[in-house]
């Protein structure tokens, strides 16, 4: 009945028998400890299990383990890189971004994914692509002006690498 | 919250796909992107023993013109939809409507063909697909068959598939000269469903006088369902907005109106009515546009 999975997940390899009912999320959080991946809704409505998924932002809680066999995943872990923050996590901290922090991981997950597709986004695709991501503290406003910010100092990046 | 246990099985082809079907019988249920099915199950409304995953399947992912006719895979997603140059500029109508189910998330992984094989009563996609009257090209244990759009949808959650057939592409026409399309939707705010939505392809003659109207309206019954009598009552004429807005009347005509906590069936009736209204004028002004 269980099934042999294999994926990376923040650049380290995994390799673990699951139950093909797993879901992608109890996956992160209960046999991989990487419990920055919330679980909220688990309706695929609220977005606080977004993860990136080869690629793409997708809601952990709608997607099987077995599904991701062979996959490459990101989560809200993996942004940081040797101690220092992501933009976007570095944004959403100067910029008020969060108040309970209960929906940041999956915001930081689908603002990554606007940003790795559209480096200069106006607020108003900003809040197109966190339209599945809900803030109860609503929060919204800081997060545009945080994704916004963020977007602005990776561009400032990007410039400096290719002079 | 999670689903009854199941077996799961990932076959590398169509063949083998099917052949675990007829052996499975009703126990076997496709997974595609499982944006409908998993959440169904979770919710414990439905139950499968084998789920038999079609994500593996190489040559389902293909968006592709022949002739005037578009054939996107049943693997491709939403979001690909969404996002297609060769779909925006030959059937946008299908990049329209994807481009409103859900949220980004949910559209990077469901897919065209599970959509519309599941034959959800409130997804966007078989709006489109009837108002295109375009088809499904299904495989089963007796080789391919077509399966126009009228014949598609049958109930609520039930299509004209047989239990052991795979949903294999999508087929829609590439849009004409002076024709135009839009859909309109009117979203349940928690799940992004439509509590309804109207598609319209309407084409216009040199004169300026509708020679194509195909209307369908989804969420408002039990299954997506062409609004025929609105059809007849643009069909010659010059389509300005008292003209419209009297076809759009009838938009309700016919439907096993659904109701629900969300909205009761004369609400869901007059939003039919409005969002005909609005689909149909905003798609002739785009075929006035497209000489």
């Amino acid at each position: 009945m269980e099934r042999q999975i294999a994926l990376r997940v923040n650049g380290v390899p995994h390799e673990h028998a699951v139950a093909p009912r797993m879901l992608l999320v109890h996956y992160l959080r209960d046999v991989l400890g990487l419990t920055g991946t919330h679980s909220g809704c688990e309706t695929s409505q609220c977005g606080t299990c977004t993860v990136v998924l080869n690629g793409a932002a997708v809601k952990a809680c709608t997607v099987l383990a077995a599904q991701a066999d062979g996959a490459t995943v990101l989560t809200v872990e993996g942004l940081a890189q040797a101690g220092n923050l992501h933009p976007l996590q570095r944004a959403f901290w100067e910029e008020h971004g969060l108040q309970c922090g209960f929906c940041t991981p999956g915001m930081l997950m689908s603002a990554y994914q606007l940003l790795n597709e559209n480096p200069d986004p106006s607020p108003e695709q900003i809040r197109h692509a966190i339209h599945g991501n809900i803030c109860r503290c609503t929060g919204y406003k800081n997060i545009v002006v945080a994704i916004t910010a963020a977007a602005r100092e990776m561009g400032k990046g990007a410039a400096s690498v290719s002079r | 919250m999670f689903p009854v246990e199941f077996d799961y099985v990932a076959p590398a082809s169509l063949q083998e796909a099917v052949a675990l079907l007829r052996e499975h019988g009703g126990d076997a249920k496709i997974l595609a992107g499982g944006h409908s099915l998993i959440p169904t199950m979770k919710l414990r409304l439905a139950q499968f023993p084998l789920l038999v995953d079609i994500g593996r399947i190489p040559g389902l992912d293909r968006i592709e013109r022949h002739g005037d006719h578009l054939h996107i895979g049943a693997l491709v997603t939403q979001r690909q939809v969404e996002t297609s140059a060769l779909i925006g500029d030959l059937c946008p109508l299908m990049a329209e409507t994807a481009g409103q189910v859900g949220d980004v998330q949910v559209r990077n992984r469901g897919t065209v063909g599970g959509t519309l094989a599941h034959g959800d009563p409130a997804a966007d996609m078989p709006a489109a697909l009837l108002a295109l009257d375009g088809s499904v090209q299904v495989v089963g244990p007796n080789g391919e068959r077509t399966i126009p759009a009228s014949a598609l949808f049958v109930d609520m959650m039930t299509t004209a598939l047989e239990p052991d057939e795979v949903l294999t592409s999508a087929t829609v026409p590439v849009l004409g000269p002076r024709t135009g399309s839009a859909y309109e939707k009117f979203a349940n705010a928690a799940s992004g469903y439509a509590i309804a939505g109207v598609a319209a392809v309407i084409g216009l003659d040199a004169g300026g006088l509708c020679t194509v109207a195909r209307i369908a309206i989804t969420g408002a019954s039990s299954k997506a369902t062409r609004a025929t009598a609105v059809e007849v009552a643009l069909l010659g004429k010059r389509l300005d907005d008292p003209t419209v807005a009297a076809a759009a009347v009838h938009a309700a005509e016919g439907l096993s109106l659904i109701g629900d906590i969300h909205a009761d069936e004369a609400y869901r009736a007059g939003l039919a009515r409005v969002l005909a209204r609005r689909a149909v004028l905003k798609a002739a002004a785009r075929a006035a546009t497209r000489a």
